[in-house]
């Protein structure tokens, strides 16, 4: 039984140093121990004896996939549920090729959001931290604290339906049983807001926003050749972000570029250093999608993308 | 060196509204930075540091540079120079540096860049020391350091219930005008000093023949590899006190607009995207050695410093954990290499 983040973290070390050793492929995409408390950050291993560096943790936060896009090699990659969704979607657009990749899965427990903790801690710095039987102990200077593990998950990990990767060739470790049913309850809720009340409320995260694009590169499914966002003949969007409108029009047509590809992995609002609220945006998409269509994206290589596909009415095809 | 009380920090702060734009740390959902206060309830001076730098009080993320209205026959503009007069006041003494390095660059024989130097005349300083450093602080290995008066016109030191302030310059001295604050008494200045030591930066890097190494290195390997999980995007530029790359574009509708001046970010593929379709960094590769080379190479031929101040925000910012720690140690671990091999 592999439970242990150790364990997985052995086994992912084994399987990557096999893969190499019988030239499988050239290139393993992971994660090692990152730099910062809690933080793991994505590693690429070509070499048998450097697949000690792979680990596995509570902070493997980024979905890998925004990796595997224009690669020659054969190369493997470690796959979490969102991970492999999102692989799905990359296939079924044709920008991985299936044989060129060995998905490795992990069934995942979800990811620890260090900006939750952070609030909880009150701005106080983090130094170190354990996790053990379901808590984080937490230390930093003035501060010795320990929270339940599951406080501090990112909310995408909390209303995640699919923890165990839906596409692999290797399985590291125990299937994880999903959460409860994702009622789209947060969607619902902002809906029930009226629409100035709702408008106010994204215009003051957008306000924020600094106009990084890190939102749209963490993103695997955001990979246009040119995005609408920098393109200036014509200019789609304003260049500055002297208007908030304009970053909130940015961040919708980011959105709706999405639609039936988004898997809900909370890449984009992770990578957002303004820590401003996506998902309220994405979800709402998420949820369309699945009303209108019937569709969740990444889940089966076979059903056809909502908007590739004939759309169904209660007509016949249209 | 003066005392003042915490208690006495509200009316000094409301006194400086009165005349001065204020730009200080204002906490909003938890994510710090300076912005213009109309109150001193307004900020916070309990941050370890902001997420944007106050490099945006003197070079906005955007802003007009000038506007225009094109009639039949000719053309009327109208100059955008901002000549409020400013306080930045609780930036940290790395920011306070960040400001001298950027000097360079919009003040140098070749350009005067009005924006940026009329704020910059018409702006003072107000530094609060950071009496717990985060891990993630290097400012000493770039000669700065948790209580440096570099830069400043005056320096607050927490000593708990009050502040002992260091009186650096007479437009510091200005600020405090009918303040009327006594001296430091000896115990102050004791806790003061206690409070600089007890504030310990333990992380560092290694610049002693750095550049000397990136001289030789344009062609090295190690550009390959060192860049892989690099996504591209400007989290780290944006929010680097010393990054001051900008785009300018027209904004216009119908016969009038504005020239915007925007921060842009070597990491982007359209920030050397030639008009021809063309371009000189072509992948992240380039543009990830575009960054290092600027800040630790190229920033150091042009004007003889190091293009960075140690505040970690790019480290704490990145998406994908791209320590500038690692990177800098790993081209110091790299052996050096001709370019021409
Ligand atoms: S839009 Fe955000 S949540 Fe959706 S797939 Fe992209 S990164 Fe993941
Ligand atoms: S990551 Fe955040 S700050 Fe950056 S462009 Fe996206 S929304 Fe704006
Ligand atoms: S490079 Fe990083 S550490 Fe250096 S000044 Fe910029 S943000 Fe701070
Ligand atoms: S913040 Fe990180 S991912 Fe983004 S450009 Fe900088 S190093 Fe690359």
């Amino acid at each position: 039984m592999l439970i242990k983040m150790q364990d997985i973290t052995k086994a992912m070390q084994e399987k990557a140093r096999e893969l190499l050793q019988n030239k499988e492929v050239e290139l393993v995409i992971g994660f090692s121990k990152g730099s910062l408390p809690l933080r793991y950050t994505p590693c690429f291993i070509r070499q048998p004896e450097e697949a000690e560096k792979l680990a596995w943790g509570y902070g493997c936060e980024n979905n890998l996939a925004v990796y595997l896009r224009k690669r020659p090699e054969k190369m493997a990659v470690i796959a979490k549920g969102c991970d492999s969704r999102s692989i799905v979607e990359l296939i079924k657009e044709n920008q991985v090729k299936r044989e060129n990749l060995v998905i490795i899965g992990v069934p995942c427990r979800g990811m620890i959001d260090r900006q939750k903790l952070s609030r909880l801690l009150a701005g106080k710095e983090l130094r170190e931290a354990e996790i053990k039987d379901g808590l984080v102990a937490v230390q930093g200077k003035d501060i010795s604290a320990s929270f339940p593990l599951d406080q501090l998950l990112y909310d995408s990990c909390l209303t995640c339906q699919h923890p165990n990767p839906v596409l692999y060739d290797y399985l590291l470790g125990e299937q994880v049983p999903a959460r409860g049913s994702d009622t789209f309850a947060d969607v619902a809720g902002f809906e029930s807001r009226p629409p100035a009340e709702r408008r106010s409320y994204l215009m003051k995260e957008l306000s924020r926003c600094i106009r990084c694009y890190a939102c749209r590169q963490a993103c695997p499914m955001c990979f246009c050749e040119e995005c609408f966002a920098d393109c200036s003949m014509p200019q789609w969007v304003s260049k500055s972000s002297l208007d908030v409108q304009a970053n909130l029009f940015f961040q919708a047509v980011r959105v709706l570029h999405l639609a039936g590809r988004c898997v809900d992995c909370g890449a984009c609002d992770r990578a957002c250093p303004m820590g401003i609220d996506l998902r309220t945006l994405t979800r709402k998409m998420v949820r369309d999608i699945q009303e209108l269509f019937g569709y969740t994206a990444g889940i089966s290589l076979d059903e056809k993308p909502p908007l590739a596909a004939p759309i169904k009415t209660a007509a016949g095809h249209v | 060196m003066l005392l003042l009380k915490k208690e006495q920090l509200l009316a000094w702060l409301n006194k400086l509204t009165q005349a001065y734009q204020v730009f200080a740390p204002v906490n909003e959902e938890g994510c710090v930075s300076f912005k213009q206060i109309e109150a001193g309830d307004q900020c916070t001076l309990d941050y370890t540091n902001s997420k944007v730098p106050p490099k945006e009080v003197l070079f906005p993320r955007s802003e007009y540079l000038f506007c225009y209205r094109c009639e039949k026959e000719h053309v009327e503009l109208k100059e955008q120079i901002d000549e409020h007069k400013k306080v930045i006041f609780g930036l940290r003494p790395c920011d306070a540096r960040s400001f001298l390095l950027l000097d360079n660059v919009f003040r140098n024989e070749r350009f005067q860049d009005p924006y940026y130097l009329t704020r910059r005349k018409n702006t003072v300083l107000v530094g609060l020391g950071c009496n717990q450093p985060p891990a993630t602080c290097f400012c000493t290995s770039l000669g700065s350091g948790p209580f440096a008066t570099e830069g400043l016109d005056l320096l607050l030191v927490d000593i708990g219930d009050r502040y002992v302030l260091e009186v650096l310059t007479e437009r510091g001295q200005e600020l405090l005008s009918g303040m009327e604050l006594p001296a430091a008494d000896q115990e102050a200045r004791e806790a003061a000093q206690k409070v600089k030591e007890g504030a310990a930066v333990s992380s560092r890097v290694t610049l002693e023949g750095l550049k000397s190494k990136l001289d030789v290195s344009f062609d090295h390997p190690l550009w390959d590899l060192i860049h892989e999980k690099c996504l591209g995007c400007a989290a780290c530029t944006y929010t680097c006190p010393t990054c001051h790359c900008f785009d300018i574009v027209d904004e216009a509708q119908g016969n009038e607009g504005c020239r915007v001046r925007s921060w842009d970010a070597c990491m982007f593929p359209l920030f050397t995207l030639h008009g021809s379709g063309h371009n000189p960094r072509p992948t992240n590769k380039e543009r990830f050695r575009q960054r290092v080379m600027h800040k630790f190479k190229y920033f150091v031929d042009n004007f003889n410093a190091t293009a960075c101040v140690g505040c970690g925000r790019c480290i704490l910012n990145c998406p994908v954990n791209l320590d500038i720690r690692e990177v800098i140690a790993e081209i110091q671990g790299t052996e050096v290499r001709s370019n021409k091999q």
